[in-house]
């Protein structure tokens, strides 16, 4: 049956990908290479793509992880930060050698595929940008290798340059020989921890102190005093940043470690991004680190798989590169769901940043910012306050997240309209797990079940002129109205039913203006 | 807690809300019952814009948003006066055209040659060539506004119950007595329907036909720049603002006809269409061209065959839906559906050709003939 058109549908308008790949991976951690590598050898067309190394101005906004204006100005070179990532990474090469078509810097922002709602789109695709333009591509099989993001929660001080999270200094230290410190301290003692000292340790910075919360070392580490039982009281410094950290034991003596970095390794958070954005389920798993796409490694929509640290999945790089390896024969039909390992830790991380943030919360003035973006302080944010660019007004001071509880449970959405944390250019990423726990401790829910604002696109923030799609389709142009385009809409209402209706409508056809 | 009221509302969205308001200012009795958290849908996902010259409510739109802050005790954000400016000769036309209307009207469009339009709009480029300067209408943050109106209710007196769907409406002889949901019923003397795309299926069983079709629609926001001002600026093809936070908030082009289910939408998805409200962004103001786009949203609205309100009163139910244009207009839509609650009619404006009886004719298959039909989703 032939369609009867709206001129002003979107039928037909969206342009169909620039590109097309047999098999796309995003993430050249070690799931992803592993992936790409499996892949390739396979005989398939592959394309990889890492956002790192991530331009500078970017890395200043602790995009995509929470670099704490600790990176050197290597960032300020990328092309010679391109050689350094590839020296540092011998997979990289390899996948060179097998063919695989590795794009690095080049961050991929946004999945859209049609589903509930959407039937608009010409096949599944993914954008990316190189930070010049921006352009989609399609694909038969698309592996989210997309790793962690740091987790970060706030005390006093923790909105200076030398705070920072524990991925973030993995990828300075070990990817981009960029590391600014000298001398650290690690919040934690979990394996997330043990890795960050290790590494310190390999590269000859001085780990300072490990603190933990906890009343015992949450795992083993060789060589390393774990400080337990101690809580944060404030980072102090000057204007660059930090210059000592305040401990306190159980006893309330204080103690002050001088130091030019607070490492924050007390978790990782799931990359899931472009999954939800893409349609896919959320579920919290405490064990796998919190939001999360049910199921883990494997296929999570059509088409669609994820790999690795996406996932939850946390332990060695031998693991993670097997894990990409085995979802890649699982794309390519070589293999059997059993070859996925998908059993979790027993460790319960959520658990485990609350007994952090509770901690940091009792020694925190209420003063402390939660979001660093739009200012936002946790006073502000249990308070459900407007911006500090509204004024108060008296009834505004009667209520808080305890009244609008009184309408329902928590709505991480809601809080985040009214206060504007997590609405900044870091796409709150500094403080979406942080405003997630606080609002569930408000509400006297358990971590597990923190509310939880959700991802849209663009992933990653994407300047206005490079987004654009300064090609596009013909029929985008000729079908554009600024509202429905609905004939009769804008016509003045004391118009309706005589001459000048028609002859308004003949000139302005639709197009109004709001 | 009681279950009787004096009027339920059915729809926790601007319009639902600001009734609700209005006729808690009346001291009557009112429940207001949402399927999620209030101002989920249209009401919290458009621009914020608040110039409706063409609506018979116009009027007293521009007589409350300036009052709205201190009325409802809560900040919406509302600001006056709106810029329009244009990159090509076709939109000047255009725009001149509408500032005509609105001279008829009586109300003042002041004319931008393109040196002005670029000082009220500095991220504005050497493309622009000109505009126009409505010194009326305005644009207010609709999120904050919603939720001003649901607490300014609350402080009346009035119920909210979020996440409390109404799955029937009941009746006894013709008349209607009140609601069924998951957490029990309720009755009512009044029964006022402002659904959004829900409102068709809510009004079904009772013989009452109200023709609408939803459509999902999608916006775009930058990080912020600095203030504008004047923030609601817009054109290209594009309607939106700029906040008082400083972001830029631009939607327009293509909407997508979609299914409604009773309970409402599933998901809101965005498409590549992002990337062409950018191209329209960034050729309004090439100066703010490098400005990170940080989030897309798209969002659901409902509109009638004519894209008209319907306002309307049938024995003891109000239907109110506002045709993809209700946010600008909500103070005064809330005032209007008081009265028709109240007093029977409209006492401020004459409102009469926003019945219902204006699709009496309507063919059935009208939806068919228009073209508003969806895209089979994959």
């Amino acid at each position: 049956m032939t369609r009867i058109h709206d001129a002003f549908a979107i039928d037909g308008k969206i342009a169909p990908p620039d590109e097309l790949y047999d098999v796309v991976v995003v993430g050249a951690g070690p799931a992803g290479l592993g992936a790409a590598l499996a892949a390739a050898q396979a005989g398939r067309q592959v394309l990889l793509i890492d956002e790192h190394p991530v331009a500078a101005a970017l890395a200043g906004t602790d995009v995509p992880l929470w670099f704490g204006g600790r990176a050197t100005t290597a960032l300020q070179s990328p092309e010679r930060l391109i050689e350094t990532l590839v020296e540092n990474e011998p997979l990289i090469a390899d996948c060179f050698e097998a063919g695989v078509d590795v794009r690095l810097g080049t961050t991929a922002w946004g999945l859209w595929r049609n589903r509930d709602a959407c039937g608009a789109l010409p096949r599944a695709m993914l954008g990316l940008s190189d930070g010049q333009r921006a352009w989609t591509i399609g694909f038969e099989a698309l592996v989210l290798a997309t790793g962690a993001r740091d987790c970060a929660l706030g005390f006093a001080g923790w909105d200076q340059p030398g705070v920072m999270g524990a991925l973030a200094f993995e990828t300075l230290v070990a990817r981009y020989d960029a590391f600014a410190g000298e001398r650290v301290v690690i919040l934690g003692s979990g394996e997330l921890a043990r890795e960050t000292a290790l590494l310190a340790h390999a590269r000859g910075i001085t780990v300072v102190a490990m603190i933990e919360v906890r009343d015992a070392a949450q795992c083993g580490i060789a060589g390393m005093t774990v400080m337990a039982g101690h809580r944060v009281i404030r980072a102090e410094g000057g204007s660059d940043g930090v210059e000592r950290l305040i401990v306190a034991a159980a006893d309330g003596a204080e103690q002050s470690i001088v130091c030019d970095t607070v490492i924050m390794a007390i978790d990782a958070v799931p990359a899931i991004e472009l999954a939800e954005v893409a349609g896919a389920g959320v579920s919290t798993e405490p064990m796998r680190g919190g939001a999360v796409i049910p199921g883990g490694a494997g296929e999570v929509l059509p088409g669609i798989w994820l790999a690795g640290a996406a996932t939850g999945l946390m332990g060695s790089r031998d693991d993670a590169l097997a894990q990409g390896r085995a979802v890649m024969a699982l794309v390519l039909g070589l293999g059997q769901d059993g070859m996925l390992s998908k059993t979790t830790g027993e460790f319960d991380r959520m658990v485990y940043r609350n007994d952090w943030l509770r901690a940091l919360v009792a020694t925190s003035p209420d003063t402390t910012m939660v979001c660093q973006c739009e200012e936002v302080t946790r006073a502000d944010l249990i308070g459900v306050q407007p911006p500090n660019y509204l004024a108060r007004s008296e009834h505004m001071g009667q209520r808080s997240l305890g009244t609008l509880l009184e309408d329902g449970p928590p709505d991480a959405e809601q809080v985040k309209r009214l206060t504007r944390a997590g609405m900044g250019v870091c796409q709150g990423r500094r403080c979406r797990e942080q405003v997630s726990l606080l609002l569930a401790m408000a509400a006297n829910l358990p971590p597990a079940s923190a509310p939880r604002g959700n991802w849209r696109v663009p992933v990653r923030p994407v300047p206005l002129g490079v987004m654009a799609d300064w090609q596009e389709t013909a029929a985008m142009s000729a079908g554009w109205d600024v509202w429905f385009g609905i004939r009769k809409q804008w016509i003045p209402y004391r118009d309706i039913g005589t001459p000048e209706e028609a002859r308004k409508i003949a000139t302005i056809g639709g197009s109004g203006h709001l | 807690m009681s279950t009787h009221y004096d009027v339920i509302v059915v729809g926790g969205g601007v319009t639902g809300l600001s009734s609700a308001w209005w006729l808690a200012r009346d001291g009557l009795r009112v429940l207001v019952l949402d399927k999620g958290v209030v101002g989920a849908e249209a009401s919290s996902r458009n621009g914020g814009g608040a110039s409706h010259y063409q609506s018979p409510l116009f009027v007293e739109e521009q007589r409350l948003w300036p009052m709205m802050d201190e009325l409802l005790g809560y900040p919406t954000e509302h600001q006056p006066e709106r810029v329009i400016i244009a990159t090509n000769q076709h939109d000047l036309d255009h725009y001149h055209f509408i500032a005509g209307m609105c001279d008829e009207m009586g109300y003042r469009v002041d004319r931008l040659d393109p040196q002005a339009a670029r000082e009220l709009v500095p991220i504005a480029g050497d493309n622009c060539l000109g505009g126009i300067h409505y010194r009326f209408g305005g644009h207010a943050n609709p999120q904050r506004t919603v939720q001003a109106y649901a607490w300014a209710l609350q402080d009346l007196g009035g119920r909210l119950i979020q996440h409390c769907p109404v799955l029937s409406i009941d009746s006894t002889g013709g008349k209607v007595t009140g609601v069924t949901t998951p957490q029990g019923q309720f009755s009512c003397g009044s029964l006022v329907v402002a659904a959004g795309p829900q409102i068709m299926a809510l009004l079904e069983p009772l013989g009452i036909t109200v023709p609408l079709v939803a459509a999902r629609a999608e916006m775009i926001v930058t990080e912020p720049a600095p203030l504008m001002r004047y923030g609601g600026v817009d054109g290209n093809g594009l309607y939106g603002r700029q906040t008082m936070r400083g972001n830029l908030a631009f939607g327009g082009g293509p909407h997508e006809w979609i299914d409604t289910r009773p309970e409402g939408v599933r998901a809101r998805p965005t498409t590549t269409l992002s990337r062409n409200l950018a191209r329209r962004v960034a050729e309004l103001f090439p100066r703010a061209a490098h400005l990170n786009v940080i989030r897309s949203w798209a969002g659901v609205i409902e509109n009638t065959p004519d894209g008209r309100p319907v306002l309307d009163r049938i024995d003891n139910v109000v239907v109110a839906t506002m045709s993809g244009v209700g946010f600008g207009l909500s103070p005064a839509t809330g005032h209007a559906v008081r009265d028709l609650v109240v007093e029977g009619h409209c006492t401020f404006a004459e409102i009469s050709k926003l019945t219902l009886a204006r699709f009496a004719d309507l063919a059935s298959d009208w939806r068919e003939t228009a073209g508003w039909l969806p895209l089979g989703a994959a």
